[in-house]
């Protein structure tokens, strides 16, 4: 394999060179996210920003703020604080890996060049989603405290578990890049619009954001079928390691559900990501 | 080692009903510019595409500088550059970062990526636009950028797949300059496609004809040229063509091929003794223009699969 070679690039084990071809993978997309890190702080904090100011601040000035029901006797704005930063995470993971993949595989073809790269397609697939991961930390990191000083209520938050927070953040991470990746791969370039509003609007607002999993037991269907929906896993995992509490899931089921769906999104994503590139 | 070496490579789509690469051999030496000649369909992309690991072969062995690149791909890719026939430059990156960060794809520090990036940039006529944004480049100057992108971690085989489609003649000549400007200076082989004949002669050492899937011949431009000496291409250009005058034509002792394109019939002749002037003495007056052609691979690739190159 080591040629009589007149290359000047030094010849590196297999895994130390795909190390480093996936490490300029990275720093490519930092560049481009410097680049653009004004726009993309702008888009990722505007949605859960104003949800917060109408919700948390505006209504309860004007007497008409929602009281969760139960009686756990916690603010509206604790309670979704947890559920702003799933959304956060999720939405960003997504949008990273589905928006640009979309373009540069049916578009532009960019992502021959990237392909091209000396390490197995996979990884190429893998560094856009692990990508995509930091990202949905940034989200997650800047949405938090805005969701704080918003709020005209008392928001009562304290990390109760810093394992079961960063396992629940870097699992959310991966299952929300995986599943951009699988949007990205399927979707062509003109319908991507069309996907966020049919699948990730309906994922965001049925995903026990702006309310504990435990409490639709009063629409059971719905506290049933929103099973299938992954950010549930991720929104009741942060209650339990940032407002143990308000009534949430157990630790085992979220950590179990996010990780049958990391296997199943990135089995999936890489299948299809490899048939696109490869004939 | 030869840099690219194939052997007996099949390549069937799924659902397809013929082999697009139908059992080709193929040998390329070191250092030389090797051509795949043939019209859209022939096989030439999917043959560089196996060649550069992008497609899959049905069987076969497929040998790029010694490794194989069914079963190591990766290491394929770390001795190739590839252009391919669509812009493929990231457009979320100025030219030199496009080649600044192929480099560190490879592996290159940081240091001799920048060093190298410049060199190149220098050498292709970039240096003035290294801190535009792909989008801005026009066609030439942006498969120029593709090429010094290709180069960057020193391949030692450079596959160029149709390099000059879309370009303007001007385009296209800096750009044959500019292929033989990077072989003598780093002395890779170079392997490209194109369906332009003057492409082949002009720039390349050998040539391989393909039609449907397979090589008809290869073998130097010239020694291809006489190896089919004996035909001579007429060009006809006619008022009206009638279906009728080219079945007569076909009739005609010592007429190979016909081929016609609207009112431009192209007949190749393989004996030409005293039967251009029968030809013409078919046409009669419906005849506005004759050209008839030496030799050239446009003739010996007629005489070989029965049809023109139209581009």
């Amino acid at each position: 394999m080591s040629s009589a070679s007149t290359t000047s690039t030094p010849q590196i084990s297999g895994g130390h060179l795909y190390l480093r071809a996936f490490w300029g993978l990275m720093l490519r997309d930092a560049r481009v996210l410097a680049r653009e890190f004004i726009p993309f702080l702008l888009r990722t904090v505007m949605n859960p920003l104003l949800f917060t100011f109408v919700f948390t601040y505006v209504f309860p000035k004007i007497g008409s703020g929602i009281t969760p029901g139960g009686n756990t006797g916690v603010s509206f704005a604790t309670v979704i604080a947890p559920g702003l930063v799933a959304v956060a995470i999720f939405f960003q993971g997504i949008a990273a890996v589905a928006l640009p993949l979309a373009i540069e595989l049916g578009g532009t073809r960019e992502i021959e060049d990237r392909v091209m790269a000396p390490l197995p397609v996979g990884l190429v697939a893998c560094e856009k989603v692990v990508w995509s991961g930091l990202q949905s930390i940034i989200a997650a990191a800047a949405v938090l405290p805005l969701v704080i000083l918003v709020s005209a209520e008392p928001v009562s938050i304290h990390v109760a578990s810093w394992p079961m927070l960063i396992v629940i953040v870097l699992l959310a991470a991966l299952v929300a890049g995986y599943l951009g990746l699988v949007i990205g791969t399927v979707v062509r370039p003109k319908q991507i619009g069309l996907i966020f509003s049919l699948v990730v609007v309906p994922v965001t607002f049925l995903g026990c954001t702006y309310y504990p999993w435990q409490q639709l037991a009063s629409i059971r269907w719905l506290q049933i079928v929103t099973l299938v929906n992954p950010l549930v896993y991720v929104s009741e995992g942060l209650r339990t390691a940032l407002t143990p509490q308000i009534p949430h899931m157990q630790s085992a089921v979220v950590i179990g559900a996010l990780l049958f769906l990391l296997a199943a999104f990135a089995w999936l994503g890489t299948w299809l990501f490899m048939r696109r590139v490869i004939d | 080692m030869h840099p690219l070496a194939l052997h007996d490579v099949i390549k069937r789509y799924p659902g397809a009903h013929t082999n697009a690469v139908n059992g080709i051999d193929l040998m390329v030496e070191n250092g030389e510019i090797f051509g795949l000649l043939g019209p859209n369909g022939a096989g030439k992309t999917t043959t560089i595409g196996i060649a550069t690991t992008r497609v899959r072969p049905t069987s076969g062995t497929v040998l790029v500088n010694g490794i194989d690149a069914r079963a190591h791909p990766s290491g394929v890719k770390r001795h190739i550059g590839v252009v391919t026939q669509f812009n493929t430059l990231d457009r979320a990156c100025n030219v030199v970062e496009n080649l600044y960060f192929h480099g560190r794809f490879f592996g290159m520090s940081r240091r001799s990526a920048h060093t190298r990036a410049d060199a190149l940039l220098e050498r292709f006529g970039l240096s003035e636009r290294a801190g535009t944004m792909v989008a801005q480049l026009s066609g030439g100057l942006a498969r120029r950028a593709q090429l010094a992108c290709a180069l960057m971690h020193h391949p030692e085989v450079l596959f160029l797949d149709e390099p000059t489609t879309g370009l303007d003649p001007q385009s296209r000549i800096a750009l044959w300059d500019a292929v033989r400007e990077i072989r003598a200076a780093e002395g890779m082989a170079v392997v490209l496609t194109t369906h332009y004949i003057e492409e082949a002669d002009a720039l390349c050492d050998r040539v391989a004809i393909m039609h449907a899937g397979s090589i008809l011949v290869c073998d130097t431009p010239d020694q291809i040229k006489r190896s089919s000496s004996d035909g001579v291409l007429v060009t006809l250009r006619l008022r009206h063509v009638v279906p009728s005058f080219l079945d007569q034509l076909r009739a005609l002792d010592g007429v190979g091929a016909v081929d016609a394109d609207q009112n431009t019939v192209r007949v190749h002749i393989v004996a030409a003794d005293g039967i251009v002037a029968r030809v013409v003495a078919l046409a009669g007056p419906e005849l506005r223009d004759l050209r008839v052609a030496e030799p050239s691979l446009e003739t010996a690739f007629i005489a070989l699969t029965g049809r023109a190159l139209a581009a």
